[in-house]
């Protein structure tokens, strides 16, 4: 089969979806690979080094529509290339399937295929094909260099002959794939790096990185990220209050702010309101990585770069991954490769689209004349949950219940017996002793009763303080000493002196030395 | 002070002590909780001493002054890896104190038989305080009081001498080998039958003599027990030796009529009762295979251990660890017995400062004391909320860099799952093995308390770093940047 690549027709856009690199090892798996004439050149790849390659090159972009069997693309289709398909066909590009409902439409009254690259599910095995995650992490990265560009002062700090520069401050705000990579790039250029997400399991994959993470003072039980897919989802408005509390004391001391927070399937959440804009200092930058969904700061305009009346740029540029065409080429075609070797498991040349595998299931849009978005949640985790929670999680509530139910029973049955036990065990007592002992006895019984109880709430870590403070109260033995040292007989006056001073040794010390113990428990 | 009044601080002191022991589920209450249970027992005895019925208040006076002084002494002295010990003496006090007041019990009824005998009504008017109350029980009161000093003796005399045996052990006067006199438990059943039928000659003739013959037998039971039982199953000895000490002042508490000291002597006796069983549990054994002592006959033999301990010196460890993002300490009574825990608790906070996850975990029976551990790293500084329990940590282990296992053996040993055969079979443990790299810090090669060979020293992931802990900890933490 033939696999090709047109040129992107989208205005700006520099990226192309086959190198010559990876049409060398399509061609091990088969295939045939065309290009149309320039597809490369924005990203520096001439048609000589394609054709050098083995590639063929094609004059038009309708003739390479119309032999290629297998079209890799990397921006979403427009309608005049989606005509261009036919049921033989099958697309492998950028689909936006969520916001595309007449593409998507299109493509099934054609009959073709459509793999849209974006629903490459997050699972460890899919990662070679994750083009969002190579195109975000080009994404970051260039957001600091955009951010650089802009910002009039060098981003480490340096003691010169010529004076004291600080270095510059630089928060990320979002820490997924593009917010990691830009800390890592404002690290290395040696920026003081302060980043925020709101899943606070990341913030060890930010320190990991050299950023500090910004935690807020905030308790909630936030979603954990691996019921998600690796994603954000929406936080509660208490939380984005403190959120926003917390970036509105940042923002004074921040010199550039690159804002990646994005939901999927959502317009972009407001992270940087027009008052931390306006306390900024002037010359500062902000990147907004999320203008294409309408910005996280509302004064970002898509695709281009304004300056505030404070003197604040606002970069909204979309096209990231397009202005470092060379790299996010090689590494979206060789996305794209993988996908192909996936589906081509017999390495024929011929497709094999198999809508058992998780993967090709989970990114495929429409499939013979079908639409099969969205896809099955896949049958591997994306993300390993913590076991425990997963375990739960299997039962369904009508096991849950049975199992409550049978140990309710078991339960009720066992301290039933031991009641009744108990009771008998009490009245046989009752038959044979004194009221004055009976009496005493109720205290005991209800004592123990007290004692179990309270017992069972003790910290583990306590149970050495736990010992050393009931054996200081067993010390009231002494009591028993104090009321016999004044009944007469000499011998009973010594035993019980002895008996009180070892008694006080026991409370004192064991009193003090738990005293010591606990005063020794610190938290970090 | 009235009868009304001293019944009032009674109850006080007991909600007092109530309070004190629920305080301890929270670090940070359960400093508070110590005043609690401070306030209660100062109310008590002043209680007392200010009530009716005391006498010869200055001899009252010296012993508390003199008790306090030795007390405050000691306590203040011990080091807190010596915290076992202290624990197990102080309960043998108890023990002693309940034997004496048992003795006393006797000798005042005694006193008042030989009145009533001589029909010297004067002499009984004149008596007073616990005497009087005895003076006016019926006879079947007085049978069951003798019941009760019977077995409160009893009780405190296990107790002492056992507690006196688990110091001895703890404290390495005593070997701490699981040790039996030829004839074993069945010595112990004897002096417990022979006890029995000193009870019922106690009962028929009042002689005291049955008295004092059975707190010897109750003497050797106490010895004997503990001898039995090896060093590793110490943490269930001394709260069990917790709970008989309550048990006894709550007999006590019986014969002298208290409810103060029937409340207290419960709430500790169910409360050791309750920290044994949660120990015995964490070891999967039954608490009457743990009082009967050693560990039980091997069912077949031991799975063979294949491959050998590879030794690793201090600069291997450094490397490893330098490259490591997350660590899992394991500390072990090896730990304690070296004193290595300032130096654990300066590696961990070099690792920390460079942002590593450093992570201690503890499991139920580590060391001689339950929660032994925790005081140690708490004692030298080391953050508790990186100090977790087995069950907090146990999942954690696959995604783990490196773990080291300071001073511990049994708590880490995969026989335990591996090995049906194995002693230990069933016990939970601690799953380093699953981390990437495993360090044990061990002074040779030998086995630990349970005498139990340990796979986990010959897997592919573990590295013998032999030493003296603190010596090796020590020269291990210049390396470390």
């Amino acid at each position: 089969m033939k696999i090709g690549a047109p040129k992107e027709v989208e205005a700006g856009e520099n990226r192309v979806a086959m190198t010559p690199e990876s049409a060398t090892q399509l061609q091990k798996l088969g295939y045939d690979c065309l290009i149309e004439t320039g597809a490369g050149a924005g990203a520096g790849f001439a048609d000589a080094d394609y054709e050098a390659a083995g590639v063929s090159v094609i004059k038009t972009a309708a003739a390479l529509w119309k032999e290629a069997d297998i079209i890799v693309k990397v921006r979403q289709p427009t309608a005049t290339e989606l005509k261009r398909l036919d049921d033989t066909k099958t697309l492998i590009s950028f689909f936006n399937p969520a916001g595309n409902e007449e593409g998507m439409e299109a493509a099934r009254a054609k009959g073709a295929n459509v793999i849209a690259m974006e629903m490459v599910p997050r699972i460890s095995r899919a990662q070679k094909m994750d083009a969002l995650s190579s195109m975000a992490n080009i994404a970051g990265y260039r957001a600091v260099i955009e951010a650089g560009n802009n910002y009039g002062r060098f981003f480490t700090g340096q003691i010169t002959a010529a004076g004291k520069v600080p270095p510059a401050k630089v928060l990320v705000v979002g820490a997924g794939v593009a917010g990691l990579a830009a800390i890592g790039t404002s690290t290395s250029l040696g920026a003081i790096t302060y980043a925020f997400d709101v899943r606070p399991e990341v913030a060890e994959q930010v320190e990991s990185m050299g950023a500090e993470f910004v935690y807020l003072d905030f308790e909630e039980k936030t979603a954990d990220g691996a019921a998600t897919g690796g994603y954000a989802s929406v936080s509660s408005p208490e939380f984005r209050e403190a959120q926003l509390a917390k970036f509105r004391e940042l923002a004074p001391e921040m010199d550039i702010v690159i804002t990646t927070a994005l939901i999927p399937n959502r317009e972009a959440p407001e992270l940087w309101t027009e008052d931390m804009v306006a306390a900024m200092k002037p010359g500062s930058v902000i990147v907004d990585l999320a203008a294409e969904k309408g910005g996280n700061c509302k004064l970002t305009v898509k695709d281009e770069k304004i300056v505030t009346d404070n003197g604040v740029t606002i970069i909204g540029y979309t096209d990231f991954p397009s202005r470092m065409a060379a790299q996010a080429s090689t590494l979206y075609a060789t996305n794209i490769r993988h996908m192909m070797t996936d589906l081509t498991p017999e390495k024929d040349g011929q497709i094999n689209h198999d809508m058992e595998d998780d993967v090709i299931r989970g990114a495929t849009v429409t499939h013979r004349g079908e639409i099969t978005f969205p896809p099955p949640p896949p049958k591997v985790q994306a993300i390993a949950a913590r076991p425990q929670a997963e375990k739960k999680r299997e039962l369904t509530a009508e096991e849950k219940r049975a199992a409550e139910l049978t140990a309710f029973q078991k339960q009720t049955k066992n301290q039933i017996g031991l009641l009744a036990g108990g009771t008998l065990a009490v009245l046989l007592v009752g038959v044979y002793a004194p009221e004055s002992f009976m009496s005493h006895f109720i205290v005991f019984a209800l004592a123990c009763f007290v004692g179990f109880q309270v017992i069972w709430g003790v910290a583990h870590s306590l149970h050495t303080p736990l010992m050393a403070v009931t054996n200081a109260i067993s010390g009231i033995i002494i009591l028993g000493a104090l009321l016999q040292i004044g009944s007469g007989h000499w011998l009973v006056v010594i035993l019980a002196s002895v008996s009180i001073l070892i008694a006080t040794i026991n409370i004192v010390g064991g009193f003090l030395v738990t005293r010591r113990m606990l005063a020794m428990f610190q938290k970090s | 002070m009235s009868i009304g009044l001293v019944s009032a601080a009674y109850i006080s002191a007991a909600i007092l002590f109530i309070l004190s022991l629920g305080g301890l589920s929270g670090q940070e209450s359960a400093k508070r909780a110590v005043w609690y249970g401070i306030a209660g027992m100062a109310l008590a005895v002043v209680a007392t001493v200010f009530g009716p019925g005391i006498a010869n208040w200055f001899l009252i006076l010296v012993c508390v002054v003199v008790g306090a002084v030795i007390g405050y002494y000691v306590a203040a002295r011990v080091q807190m890896t010596e915290m076992p010990q202290l624990v197990a003496a102080l309960h043998s006090f108890v023990g002693l104190a309940a034997v004496f007041i048992g003795f006393n019990a006797e000798l005042i009824m005694n006193k008042i038989n030989r009145l009533r005998e001589a029909a010297d009504t004067e002499g009984l008017d004149a008596l007073f305080g616990f005497a009087a109350t005895v003076a006016h029980k019926t006879p079947v009161e007085l049978a069951i009081l003798k019941v009760e000093v019977f077995l409160g003796v009893f009780i405190g005399a296990i107790t002492f001498t056992g507690s006196v045996i688990a110091f001895g052990k703890l404290a390495g006067k005593v070997s701490s080998k699981a040790e039996k006199l030829p004839g074993g438990h069945m010595l112990n059943a004897g002096a417990a039958a022979i006890s029995v039928i000193l009870l019922i000659i106690y009962m028929q003739t009042g002689g005291g003599w049955a008295l004092v013959l059975m707190s010897l037998f109750a003497f050797f039971i106490g010895y004997h027990l503990i001898m039995g039982i090896g060093g590793a199953d110490m943490p269930v000895v001394v709260s069990m030796l917790n709970s008989y000490s309550g048990w006894a002042a709550a007999a006590i508490g019986f014969s002298l009529g208290n409810d103060l000291l029937i409340v207290t002597g419960a709430l500790v006796g169910s409360s050791g009762a309750i920290l044994s069983y949660i120990m015995c549990k964490a070891m999967n054994r039954s608490f009457v295979s743990v009082i009967l002592g050693g560990f039980g006959n091997t069912t077949g033999p031991a799975q063979e251990i294949e491959g050998e301990q590879v030794a690793i010196d201090s600069d291997g460890v450094a490397a490893a660890l330098n490259e490591a993002d997350s660590i899992i300490i394991i500390p072990g009574y090896g730990m304690a017995v070296a004193q290595a825990q300032q130096a654990v608790s300066e590696l961990t906070k070099k690792l920390r400062a460079q942002g590593k996850t450093v992570r201690f975990a503890i499991h139920p029976v580590a060391g001689r004391l339950p929660g032994h551990m925790n005081v140690l790293l708490a004692e030298a500084k080391v953050p508790y909320d990186i100090v977790m329990e087995m069950d907090e940590i146990n999942d954690d282990f696959p995604d783990t860099d490196v773990v080291i296992v300071i001073g511990s053996n049994d708590i880490v040993n995969p026989a335990a799952q591996e090995d049906p055969n194995s002693p230990i079979a069933g016990m939970p443990v601690l799953e380093c093995w699953k981390a990437k790299q495993v360090f044990v810090s061990k002074r040779g090669q030998g086995t630990g308390y349970s005498g139990i060979e340990n796979p986990l020293f010959y897997k592919e992931n573990t590295r013998m770093f032999y030493g003296d802990a603190k010596a090796s900890l020590t020269e291990l933490l210049p390396k470390v940047d």
